[in-house]
């Protein structure tokens, strides 16, 4: 999956809605002060794109090749 | 090898990003529309996106196809005149529930009676999200709106019924925690011929959800997902909404009848023979 931080607001759908827990809020923050999501387990993406339909700002969506 | 994010080449990218505030459901429904497009095979091209005002009229405004951002409640009116003079057009409606049943609440009555051929899709958030959180028709009793500071004790529209009783053809809610069966129903309601519906239940954070207790955006998503119950074919007077208790959500009608067109085809082609000149072929 791919995530496009600097669109990201935060809201953390992506990360509760995964069904194999890929994704955490980082403790980073992006220019305008959210805090994005990053992969903690990059193994259990299925590219299912669950992240990408629920993602309200068009920042992450997944894929499979 | 990477893939494009499958809503992008939708998006007006130079737009983005979007003044949607931070977990706004709307967003959500955009993502499950172009992916039922994407499903439903129509080109680009041949598919035109109105919208009247509000935070949901945006839509119209960020989407890379033909579109049409029109006035206040007025997207039915524009999107008929639309239909009637590019009769193979895909016309869809996209708008909010202030804009669709308040102000607008006339032309969707008379566009699902007429059974137009268009999809209308309502992101509905159960306030005026743009201009501070005020009472719609969809506003559920006892909640707090901006013009209504103890609660609301008028007794809202139930959308489904409304669209049922006056004629539309294909009628689904769901909710934007339900995105593939959104997304589902988005694609059906694209491929459906006559005027079909479809209702989305979305959360308006900045204004409904804080001020009546639900939390923020993840706060409602968790709501929908406890308090819904799936019922396809469910009776429509059955399905109002309140502050508490079942949010009823599926496909609620799916039936055939004659659409404003084909029945002006066939009335004209009768009345005046081959003096009647169809509008565009
Ligand atoms: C004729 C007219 N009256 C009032 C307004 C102010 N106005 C702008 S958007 C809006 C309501 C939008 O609510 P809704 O359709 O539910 O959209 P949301 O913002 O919730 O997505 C109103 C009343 C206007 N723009 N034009
Ligand atoms: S593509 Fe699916 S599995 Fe991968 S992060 Fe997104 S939701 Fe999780
Ligand atoms: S759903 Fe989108 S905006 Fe929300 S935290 Fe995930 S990437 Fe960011
Ligand atoms: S005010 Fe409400 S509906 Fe408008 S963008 Fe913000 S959250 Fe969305
Ligand atoms: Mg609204």
């Amino acid at each position: 999956m791919v995530i496009d931080a600097e669109r990201c607001k935060g809201c953390a759908l992506c990360v509760e809605f995964c069904p194999t827990d890929v994704l955490a809020l980082s403790s980073s923050f992006t220019a305008k002060g959210y805090h994005p999501p990053e992969i903690v387990r990059p193994e259990a993406c299925s590219g299912c794109d669950l992240c990408g339909m629920y993602c309200p700002d068009f920042a992450i969506y997944g894929y499979r090749l | 090898m990477s893939v494009e994010n499958p809503v992008e080449r939708y998006l007006r990218s130079d737009r983005m990003p979007h003044i949607w505030c931070p977990g706004c459901g709307i967003g959500t429904t955009v993502n499950c529309f172009t992916r039922a497009i994407d499903e439903s095979g129509i080109p680009m091209d041949r598919l035109a996106v109105v919208s009247g005002i509000g935070c949901t009229g945006r839509v119209a405004g960020y989407m890379h196809v033909d579109s049409f951002h029109t006035t206040h409640g007025r997207a039915i009116p524009f999107a008929t005149g639309l239909k009637l003079a590019a009769p193979d057009m895909k016309v869809v409606v996209y708008s909010g529930d202030g804009d669709l049943f308040a102000i607008g609440g006339n032309h969707f009555i008379h566009a699902a009676r007429r059974n137009l051929d268009m999809t209308v899709i309502c992101v509905n958030n159960l306030t005026y999200g743009m201009t501070g959180g005020q009472l719609t028709p969809t506003t559920p009793e006892e909640a707090i709106a901006s013009t209504s500071p103890y609660g609301n004790f008028e007794h809202p529209f139930n959308l489904p019924y409304l669209a049922e009783s006056c004629g539309a053809v294909y009628v689904a809610r769901w909710t934007t925690y339900h995105v593939t069966q959104m997304k589902k129903a988005m694609k059906e309601a694209l491929l459906k011929k006559g005027f079909s519906f479809v209702e989305v239940i979305s959360p308006c954070p900045t204004l409904y959800g804080r001020r009546n207790r639900i939390g923020d955006s993840l706060d409602e998503m968790k709501t929908y997902k406890t308090r819904s119950v799936i019922k396809n074919g469910a009776d429509t007077k059955e399905v109002d909404l309140g502050m508490t208790g079942p949010i009823v959500v599926g496909k609620f009608v799916d039936r055939e009848r004659t659409t404003y067109q084909d029945a002006m085809e066939a009335f004209y082609s009768r009345k005046l023979g081959n003096r009647y000149v169809r509008a565009s072929q």
